[in-house]
C-alpha cells in the first residue's frame, strides 16, 4: 500500500483502572491541529476491558471518532495484549500518524507497536507539526509535504532535534505528558464508536501478572512533578517553607530546593535541583528566594515556564526566568497562594 | 544460565555537561562512560549468575572504541564480550539498531536478555522492547527487581503510581532501571584480567536474518529534519511591584499559559 493511501490521525486513549489518563486528552487536543492542517479526522483508540462507556469523554475533548477495542485480556495493562490491539488497530484502518502519550505504558507500547508494523517512532515529543520534509527544497531531492514533523530534545535536554518519517506509515510518537493543550470541552458530545477486535491471542509473548501493587510513594520524585515550588536561601528558615508547600499544595505542585538549602539542612538531598542534584523539565518551575547560580539553573532551565520571585534585582535568576518579581516572598507567596485557592474554588 | 546485557558507550551528560562559549554542547571536552540503566542491568545479570550459575556477555553496537565499555563489564564480572561494529551500521535510529542487535543476538545461546530501559543520549527506551519485538519474545521494561524462578522470571515492574509482578517464560527481555541496584566498582584484577579477553568483533557479515535494507542511515525510518544546539533561553520580563499587584500579575501569566 502507498504511504499516500494512510489517512488519518489516531490517538491512543490509555486508561488505568477505567480512568483515561490526563495526557490522552492532550493528543486529542493536538491530534486536532494536526488533523485541520492535513484535512483528516482526528480517531482515539480506546483499549481495555469494560471501557466503552469512556467513550464520550474521548468525544467531549474533540475526538470525531473512537474505536474500542474490548477484551479480557485487555483488562490490565501487558505489553503483548495492547500491541496486538494497537497493531491490529492500525493494520485494519491504517491512519497516516498515531501519537501515544510518553507514560510508562506508552513508552513500552509505542516501541513494540512500531517495530510489530515496521514503521519508525519518535520519543517524548515536545512539538508536532505537519510540514515539508526535507524542511528545505533542495535541488534533485524529492521534497514531500504533508509529513509530521517531530521535534523532540535529546542530550540530557542540551540538543533539539525534529524528526521525519517520510518513507513509513503510520508515522508514531510518543508525547510528552503536559506538553500540549487539551482541546475546551465540549460537555455532553456523543462519540461516534466503532468497536473493533482483532482478536487477542494468547502466545508466548504473554506474561501473567501475579501482583499489582499501588504503592504511594514516601516523597515525591521532583524529576515527575509538573509544578515545582522551590525555595532557596532566601525563604531564610525551614520553618518558613510552609509557605512554599502551601503554595505548592495550591498548585498541584510539589516543593524542591537549591543546594545552599541542603547544605543548611533544610530539606533532604532527594529534593535538590540542579548540577549536584536533579534535574527538571517541569511546566512550571518557581525560584523563590533562589539567586541562580550557574549550578543551579543547568538544572531546571529547560522548564517549560519558570517564575521568579527574589528581592535581589541583580539576582541571575532572573537572567532565565519568563517572568521576574523583584518583591519580598514572604509577602507575595502568601497572598499567591490564597489567590490560586480562590480562583480554583470558583472555577469548580 | 545464560544471560546477555547490551550496554551503550554514551557521553557523560549528567553533571558534567561542559559547554563552548556560545552555549553549544563541547561533546570533545566531556568524557565517555557506560550507560547507567544499562549498568544496573550488568549488575543485576552478575549477580543472577552469582545466584544460579551460568554466563554473562556483555554486547554492545557502536564505534571500535566502544572496546572500552565492553572491558568494563568484563571488569565487574561479565564473561564475554561482543562489539557489533561496521560502517554500514552507521546512523541507525532505533529500529534499524534494534534491528541490528536482535540479528547479533539469533548467534547467541540466551535464557535472559538484559538492556536498560534508555540511553542518556537518546532517552527514547525503544531499542529494548524492538530489540524483544524482533526476536518475538516477551519483553518486561522497568524493571525494579529480578528474581529467577525454574524457566521463569519474577520482575518488578514499575508504573508511575504503582508496580507490577510479572512472571514471564524464559527466553525474554527484561529493561533496567538504574534503580535496580548499586552497580559494584571494576577490581584491580579484573581490570588487568578484562584486558587479557578476547573481545569478538563482528560485522555486518555476522548479523543472522537480518536484510541489508534494515540497517543503519538507510535503513532507518525515521530521518532527521534538523538538529541544533539548543538555544538558551534568555531573560523574561522583569516587575517590580507591590505584593498585591505582583500577585495579580503572576495569576494573569498562570491564567496565559493554561496552568491554572
Amino acid at each position: 500500500m502507498a504511504v499516500e493511501d494512510y489517512k488519518g490521525v489516531f490517538t491512543f486513549a490509555e486508561q488505568v483502572d477505567h480512568k483515561i489518563t490526563g495526557v490522552s486528552f492532550e493528543l486529542i487536543g493536538k491530534g486536532k491541529e494536526l488533523a485541520k492542517d492535513l484535512g483528516v479526522d482526528v480517531t482515539a483508540v480506546l483499549i481495555g476491558y469494560n471501557v466503552k462507556d469512556l467513550a464520550d469523554s474521548l468525544a467531549e475533548y474533540g475526538a470525531d471518532h473512537v474505536i474500542v477495542v474490548d477484551d479480557k485480556e485487555l483488562d490490565v495493562y501487558r505489553t503483548e495484549a495492547y500491541a496486538q490491539a494497537l497493531a491490529g488497530v492500525i493494520d485494519e484502518y491504517k491512519p497516516e500518524i498515531v501519537l501515544v502519550g510518553a507514560t510508562p505504558i506508552g513508552r513500552d507500547l509505542g516501541p513494540t507497536v512500531s517495530a510489530r508494523v515496521a514503521t519508525g517512532l519518535t520519543a517524548d515529543c515536545t512539538k508536532l507539526d505537519i510540514g515539508d520534509f526535507p524542511l528545505e527544497a533542495k535541488e534533485g531531492v524529492e521534497q514531500k509535504h504533508n509529513q509530521l514533523l517531530m521535534t523532540r530534545p535529546a542530550f540530557g535536554g542540551n540538543t533539539i532535534a525534529t524528526i521525519a518519517c517520510p518513507d513509513n506509515r503510520p508515522q508514531m510518537a510518543t508525547v510528552r505528558p503536559g506538553v500540549m493543550i487539551k482541546a475546551d470541552i465540549k460537555k455532553g458530545a456523543k462519540a461516534d464508536i466503532i468497536e473493533f477486535n482483532p482478536g487477542i491471542k494468547v502466545n508466548n509473548k504473554f506474561v501473567e501478572i501475579l501482583n499489582v501493587v499501588k504503592a504511594a510513594k514516601n516523597t515525591a520524585d521532583i524529576m515527575d512533578a509538573k509544578i515545582l515550588v522551590s525555595g532557596g536561601r532566601g525563604v531564610c528558615s525551614p520553618e518558613n517553607f510552609k509557605i512554599l508547600s502551601d503554595l505548592a499544595e495550591a498548585l498541584g505542585g510539589t516543593v524542591s530546593c537549591s543546594r545552599a538549602v541542603v547544605d543548611s539542612g533544610w530539606r533532604p538531598k532527594d529534593l535538590q535541583v540542579g548540577q549536584t542534584g536533579k534535574t527538571v523539565r517541569p511546566a512550571l518551575y518557581f525560584a523563590i528566594g533562589i539567586s541562580g547560580a550557574i549550578q543551579h539553573v543547568a538544572g531546571m532551565e529547560d522548564s517549560d515556564v519558570i517564575i521568579a520571585i527574589n528581592k535581589d534585582e541583580t539576582a541571575p535568576i532572573f537572567d532565565v526566568a519568563d517572568y521576574g518579581i523583584v518583591g519580598d516572598l514572604n509577602k507575595i507567596v502568601p497572598e499567591l497562594t490564597k489567590a490560586i485557592k480562590e480562583y480554583k474554588a470558583a472555577k469548580i | 544460565m545464560k544471560i546477555v546485557v547490551c550496554i551503550k558507550q554514551v557521553p557523560d551528560t549528567k553533571g558534567g555537561v561542559v559547554f563552548n562559549p556560545d552555549g553549544t554542547l563541547n561533546r570533545a571536552a566531556m568524557l565517555t562512560i557506560m550507560n547507567p540503566d544499562d549498568k544496573a542491568g550488568l549488575e543485576a545479570a552478575i549477580r543472577l549468575k552469582e545466584q544460579y550459575g551460568g554466563e554473562v556477555t556483555a554486547v554492545t553496537m557502536g564505534l571500535p572504541k566502544a572496546d572500552d565499555v565492553l572491558r568494563e563489564a568484563m571488569a565487574m564480572g561479565a564473561d564475554n564480550g561482543v562489539l557489533v561494529t561496521d560502517r554500514v551500521l552507521g546512523g541507525a535510529d532505533t529500529w534499524a539498531t534494534s534491528t541490528t542487535i536482535a540479528g547479533a543476538l539469533r548467534n547467541l545461546d540466551f535464557d535472559l536478555v538484559i538492556t536498560g530501559r534508555q540511553a542518556i543520549d537518546g532517552d527514547t527506551a525503544q531499542v529494548g522492547p524492538q530489540i524483544a519485538e524482533h526476536l518475538g519474545i516477551p519483553v518486561i521494561s522497568y524493571a525494579e527487581d529480578i528474581k529467577v524462578d525454574g524457566d521463569y522470571v519474577i520482575v518488578k515492574r514499575q508504573y508511575d503510581d504503582r508496580f507490577h509482578e510479572l512472571k514471564a517464560k524464559m527466553p525474554c527481555l527484561i529493561t533496567a532501571l538504574s534503580e535496580l541496584n548499586e552497580p559494584r566498582y571494576m577490581t584491580p584484577g579484573g581490570i588487568f584480567d578484562a584486558y587479557d579477553k578476547e573481545v569478538k568483533v563482528w560485522g555486518r557479515a555476522d548479523l543472522k536474518d537480518v536484510l541489508d535494507e534494515n540497517l543503519g542511515l538507510k535503513g532507518s525510518p525515521t530521518k532527521i529534519a534538523k538538529a541544533s544546539d539548543k538555544v538558551r533561553k534568555g531573560a523574561g520580563e522583569k516587575v517590580t511591584l507591590d505584593p498585591m499587584e505582583s500577585v495579580n500579575y503572576i495569576m494573569s501569566k498562570l491564567e496565559e499559559k493554561h496552568i491554572i
